[in-house]
């Protein structure tokens, strides 16, 4: 997932468990039914974890530019001193 | 939301939290409901005013207990506990109050009933001060909540009275 995409899940799953929340509740309220807002809500909570958790392709519409591995090698990672004069190490 | 746990995670922690929200809200709502429960408990027949061997009162009624509770309920109700209790003064104690009959009403269904049955408590006074006394019969009920507060109330019905010797 991109930067972009984890916005958009998260934005996402905010909403659509509040949506499925306030419509739980209502339709439990007027039917008179405490199972049923309950199952609604059960209902919204797997339909959202479906559309939110996994790495869907969608969540990859901005993907990061990451550096080709030829570019990688003319910018080497510094490396360590091998003989200092400030520190000495010594092995037993 | 970097992985997949993660996600999971947050999912999970804010749908409960919503949960819990909308259980308060319910709960909540129980206070616009407005009962109107009604009640009369006859007393048929006195079985037997005896006194007992340690010297206190006792006393076995049979009861015709008839109301409509069907009012109380509401969509977050999982049961009714009604008692009817004996409230009676005596020189000892200001309030003595004895549950002669409980029962639990699982549904609106059974809420309006008219029942006939002796005491399944035992009436027993703390001494032996019930010799034409006079008390009243309370019916006590709790309303249990699938969640949130429980609300408990009575009606109370005045002027029964005990024989004035023991039969």
């Amino acid at each position: 997932m991109d930067w972009q995409g984890q916005k958009l899940a998260e934005h996402l799953m905010q909403i659509l468990l509040l949506a499925f929340a306030v419509v739980a509740f209502a339709t439990g309220y007027i039917m008179g039914s405490f199972q049923m807002m309950i199952l609604i809500y059960a209902g919204g909570v797997v339909l959202t974890t479906l559309v939110t958790v996994p790495n869907w392709p969608f969540f990859n519409r901005h993907p990061l530019k990451w550096l080709d591995p030829s570019e990688a090698e003319k910018h080497p990672k510094p490396q360590l001193a091998v003989n200092s004069k400030k520190k000495s190490v010594k092995k037993n | 939301m970097h992985s997949f746990g993660y996600r999971a995670n947050a999912l999970l922690t804010f749908a409960v939290t919503i949960l819990a929200l909308m259980c308060a809200i319910a709960s909540l709502s129980d206070n616009l409901n407005t009962p109107s429960p009604s009640a009369q408990i006859e007393i048929l027949n006195i079985n037997w005013f005896q006194k007992q061997p340690h010297g206190n009162d006792e006393v076995s009624l049979t009861l015709n207990i008839t109301a409509d509770l069907q009012s109380l309920f509401t969509w977050n109700t999982k049961q009714l506990f009604i008692f009817v209790a004996a409230e009676y003064e005596t020189p000892k104690n200001a309030l003595n109050q004895v549950s002669l009959w409980d029962a639990i009403i699982p549904a609106k269904e059974f809420a309006k009933f008219s029942i006939h049955t002796s005491n399944k408590y035992r009436f027993i006074d703390q001494g032996h001060n019930l010799r034409s006394k006079e008390f009243n019969l309370t019916l006590h009920w709790h309303v249990m909540p699938k969640t949130g507060k429980m609300f408990a109330n009575k009606i109370v019905m005045s002027g029964y009275r005990l024989p004035e010797d023991y039969r």
